[in-house]
């Protein structure tokens, strides 16, 4: 592993390097934009949805920014991935090189605009009198079982983008869906307890949930959701290795 | 001990339904079993052996199955049957022209390739001087690629890769690149890297390089191994007479390799 690592650096120094390059590439803004995008969206979610969902609720932005933060990482990672490996497809079947290597390298930008988004957000927790408490130590817990579940879906699903364009147009239609089913904008105080008990078994909402405890709540979440979250993340990952250990030296058959 | 042996190998191309086809195209045909993928046999039962120096040419007719032998033995992909046993680095020229960036600059793609043929920063950094030198690209070193001509490109391409010192070196169609003046140096250099030691696997359609330069050949014809041996010129001398249609392969497929 480790001489992989050394044995690949270069190169994958490299791919990050050209992945920054070309997407900001004839922007004025440049990597601005991956800040602000989440905070438009953050905006249009404020106006529109404040008086609905955000009377009576404390910290409604915070709450919404919990949400769009997390939910924006998700999204620009799992569509960026899914293209990495077929948009590569000159060089692996040329050369010799981990075709992992691809997805990584773009998930290390999404990565790095995942970061600084967060520090706008604890900018705006600062603005919203939210009482910064050592329990948020524990928000590298969901970020790096969300790095790791979004490169396991980046894995599966560049995988299948290589079989079927289709799914990127599946994946554009079922994000949205999500987007609606993780109670980003909404509370779910009001359904049964039969719902809400279904909402867990969406794993971006139980990321959304964990920052929304820690940072609003300052409480730390049960042993039990740490594990589900875990195994949600491992899971992923792990079927993701297996179809990329599968199709290793299959994919070039298919591009 | 030889340095690369392959022995029985086959290689089968999945063609038939499966590309060009949509997600829903392939549940109907699959209701329907109407989805067939069949096996192309791109390359059945060649076995050659290549021991430390020595040179390989192979011949043959486009379609025999020599890139995807290629492509075999650099690990690319793996063989359907049979084994490759290789011993130490190995490195690959195929179709030098491909894989570039045409949006970063001719620098960035130099540092990139480089990093694909599993070179050191440093050493890219110590002989990236060199590298635009010998292409003579020195005014271009900051321009996108995609400005450049297509015979810059090539020898930009061929500048990086001559750097090489593999094992193992494979050459499919990279011997002669751009015009007549860097054509001639581009050889020089060529032959330099083979003088060094390397076990090089050559793919050419230039009978004389082949002649020139190895020594030994296999000949291929659609898939099928028709002869490998260090008897170059008899070899060459059978391929040239069977282009010219005078011999028949069936009857060469019986001869002493």
């Amino acid at each position: 592993m480790l001489e992989k690592w050394k044995k690949y650096r270069f190169l994958f120094e490299e791919l990050v390097k050209r992945d920054f390059k070309t997407k900001y590439k004839r922007t004025v803004l440049g990597m601005a934009w991956s800040v602000l995008s989440p905070l438009l969206m953050l905006l249009v979610m404020r106006l529109v949805f404040t008086h609905f969902f955000g009377r009576g609720m404390n910290h409604y932005t915070t709450y919404l920014f919990c949400g769009t933060l997390l939910y924006s990482y998700f999204t620009e990672s799992t569509n960026q991935g899914m293209t990495s490996l077929m948009s590569n497809a000159a060089i692996f079947t040329k050369v010799n090189v981990p075709k992992y290597l691809f997805l990584f390298s773009k998930n290390v930008q999404t990565l790095i605009n995942f970061g600084l988004t967060l520090c706008v957000f604890f900018l705006f927790c600062v603005l919203d009198h939210i009482t910064f408490t050592w329990k948020f130590v524990l928000l590298l817990y969901p970020v790096v079982l969300l790095m790791v579940f979004n490169v396991g879906l980046g894995l599966i699903l560049s995988a299948l983008f290589v079989f079927f364009r289709d799914i990127q147009y599946l994946w554009g239609v079922f994000t949205q869906l999500l987007m609606y089913m993780s109670a980003i904008f909404y509370t779910i105080d009001g359904y049964s307890p039969m719902v809400r008990n279904l909402f867990l078994l969406n794993p971006m909402y139980l990321f959304i949930r964990y920052f929304r405890k820690i940072v609003i709540e300052a409480t730390i979440p049960s042993v039990w959701f740490h594990l589900l979250l875990l195994a949600d993340a491992v899971f992923v990952f792990t079927v993701g290795c297996a179809i990329y250990k599968k199709y290793n030296t299959r994919f070039l058959y298919y591009v | 001990m030889s340095i690369l042996e392959v022995q029985d190998v086959s290689i089968a191309y999945l063609i038939g339904d499966f590309k060009e086809i949509g997600l829903k195209e392939y549940v109907l045909r699959k209701i329907r079993h109407d989805y067939h993928v069949t096996e192309f046999w791109a390359d059945r039962h060649v076995s050659f052996a290549l021991e430390r120096g020595e040179m390989l040419g192979i011949i043959g007719a486009n379609g025999a199955g020599k890139s995807t032998l290629l492509k075999v033995i650099s690990g690319i992909m793996e063989p359907t049957e049979g084994s490759v046993r290789r011993e130490g680095t190995i490195a690959a020229l195929l179709e030098l022209g491909s894989g570039f960036d045409g949006e970063l600059t001719v620098r960035e793609n130099t540092y990139l390739r480089g990093a694909m043929l599993g070179y050191t920063r440093e050493f890219m950094n110590d002989t990236y001087e060199s590298i635009i030198d010998f292409a003579e690209l020195k005014e271009f070193e900051d321009r996108p690629f995609k400005q450049l001509s297509s015979g810059m490109k090539s020898r930009l391409a061929f500048s990086i890769a001559s750097l090489v010192r593999p094992d193992i070196l494979i050459l499919d169609e990279v011997l002669s690149v751009g015009d007549g003046a860097f054509r001639a140096k581009s050889e020089e250099k060529m032959k330099e890297i083979i003088r060094g030691g390397a076990t090089t696997i050559l793919v050419s359609h230039s009978l004389n390089q082949v002649r020139d330069l190895c020594d030994k050949v296999l000949w291929l014809h659609r898939g099928e191994q028709i002869a490998f041996g260090d008897d170059v010129q008899g070899i060459c001398d059978r391929y040239e007479a069977f282009l010219a249609g005078k011999e028949t392969i069936s009857g060469d497929k019986n001869a002493p390799e």
